[in-house]
């Protein structure tokens, strides 16, 4: 199994260690609802290292993201990110993925780490045509999540980046704790904070800092338990679950990620396709209508006839109640609509609910 | 931490006899394992049980567990009060936490089932 440079540090805190595609990472710590509640009102810390990176180089580098993308990277300046998608000719997932635009010929691509060697695979796989060089950088990063409305408070007085100006979708580097590092105000959970890249060896005092400046008030180690609901919770995607290689940008609900404007893309003719024709199933939030708690892959009803399965589902410490994600057939995916959910062989009735499930509120 | 006057499972249920009825849950052990415990599914009363039948199922917010029978019976009461606070289970694992009560088909089954002693060695075991 595959460790980060902090998995001596978790075992040392009491994390909870299980096997996460290939790395050996903490579940949880004090627990998934103490967890989730600490990073929705104070500040949580994760160890999101086992995330993959990819560097882009070269005279064509904003061409080349511009074709393996559906969003707009041009609109990018130095010092910002975007939340895009790597996507097939079908305009179905390779992955999602963050893109930060270092300079006008330098891109970092952020991708999930189940997906991380078939990503590096697809993108050195498209480059024809394109004079850029690609270098797969994950081995190299180490990666922690900083989130919660306490962010801003812990990590200012540990690094001389000014955060106070940072604005949300951007990045700067400097140091963290001593160590160099790129910062960006990007995160998994719904809540404002930080995500700190850093390519230092020993990287150990950075989640060493952070946990013991932000201990008295109240921050804690975040297993990937919490980082799920969190995430569900604000309707953040994850591959395997929610996206995949079977489900196209609009059945996912991310039109908002596609930019038509900006030229040709890979999947863009399936897109125009699928906006012209219209969609015949999308993804839509629910809730439980009835007691049970429903999970991925349960079967999934709608007019009595099996319509698929639950993409996520879970029980939100936040809301207090089970809800998830399920892809429905188009004429079931209103508001308010009723369906139903097989928990161990007892059909149980769920209802599209509008999401996000949770916004934080803004300052 | 494990009461003398129970009995145990491999499998992490107890059993506290009480006449011919026996209440039936889960041990600390496995609450701990489990994490925080957000929905039990409970059997219905008069439900006849096999050894080893499922009597219910325990939902933390990343797992769903099955809890078996750890002998034939009938189950005569469920514990109501886990339809609204199934933290009791994390609370009380040993006490209010309890799941069902069963009528014991017969009580040298019970003989089956190992000691507190030897299920806090067993607990020992794997944690090596």
């Amino acid at each position: 199994m595959r460790k980060t440079r902090f998995n001596e540090l978790h075992k040392k805190l009491g994390g909870k260690m299980i096997e996460f595609v290939g790395w050996e990472m903490p579940i949880e710590y004090s627990g998934i609802i103490p967890e989730h509640m600490a990073v929705r009102t104070k500040a949580g810390l994760f160890d999101v290292s086992h995330m993959g990176e990819v560097l882009v180089t070269g005279k064509d580098a904003l061409a080349y993201v511009q074709w393996l993308t559906p969003n707009d990277a041009s609109k990018l300046a130095p010092g910002q990110v975007q939340y895009t998608a790597l996507m097939t000719p079908e305009s179905t997932f390779v992955d999602d993925m963050l893109v930060y635009c270092i300079g006008p010929e330098e891109y970092f691509l952020v991708v999930n780490a189940a997906n991380d060697d078939k990503d590096f695979a697809w993108i050195a796989g498209h480059t024809q045509g394109f004079e850029v060089k690609v270098e797969h950088q994950s081995d190299a990063y180490s990666q922690l999540a900083l989130q919660g409305p306490l962010a801003e408070k812990i990590l200012q007085p540990l690094t001389d980046i000014d955060l106070v100006v940072m604005k949300s979708f951007h990045w700067a580097k400097g140091r963290v704790a001593g160590k160099a590092a790129l910062v960006s105000r990007t995160g998994y959970t719904g809540e404002d904070g930080f995500e700190i890249y850093t390519m230092d060896p020993d990287p150990g005092v950075i989640w060493t800092t952070l946990i013991e400046t932000g201990r008295p008030l109240g921050l804690q180690p975040i297993g990937l338990g919490a980082r799920d609901t969190l995430r569900l919770e604000s309707k953040l995607m994850l591959y395997g679950n929610d996206i995949s290689d079977k489900t196209t940008v609009l059945e996912a609900d991310l039109k908002w990620i596609v930019k038509l404007q900006k030229g040709d893309f890979l999947g863009k003719p399936v897109i125009e396709k699928q906006l012209a024709e219209g969609l015949t199933r999308k993804l839509v939030g629910f809730e439980m209508a009835e007691p049970g708690i429903a999970r991925p892959h349960y079967p999934v009803f709608f007019k009595g006839q099996r319509v698929g399965e639950v993409a996520s589902g879970t029980f939100s410490p936040l809301l207090k109640k089970a809800i998830g994600l399920v892809y429905l057939p188009i004429e079931g995916t209103a508001v308010g609509t009723e369906f139903e959910i097989e928990i161990r062989g007892k059909r149980t009735k769920a209802r599209v609910i509008p999401t996000p499930f949770y916004k934080r509120a803004k300052k | 931490m494990y009461p003398n006057d129970f009995r145990y499972t491999k499998e992490h249920e107890w059993i506290k006899a009480e006449g011919d009825e026996a209440l039936v849950g889960i041990t600390d052990f496995a609450q701990h394992q489990l994490g925080d415990i957000i929905y039990v599914e409970l059997p219905a009363v008069g439900k006849e049980l096999a050894a080893r039948q499922s009597i219910g199922v325990v939902e933390s917010v990343k797992s769903v567990s099955d809890v078996y029978a750890p002998v034939p019976g009938t189950v005569t009461a469920v514990n109501e009060a886990l339809a609204q606070t199934a933290d009791l289970l994390n609370k009380d694992p040993h006490g209010q936490g309890w799941i069902v009560r069963i009528k014991i088909k017969d009580k040298k089954d019970l003989d089956g089932l190992i000691s507190a002693g030897d299920y806090e060695k067993f607990l020992e075991g794997l944690e090596h």
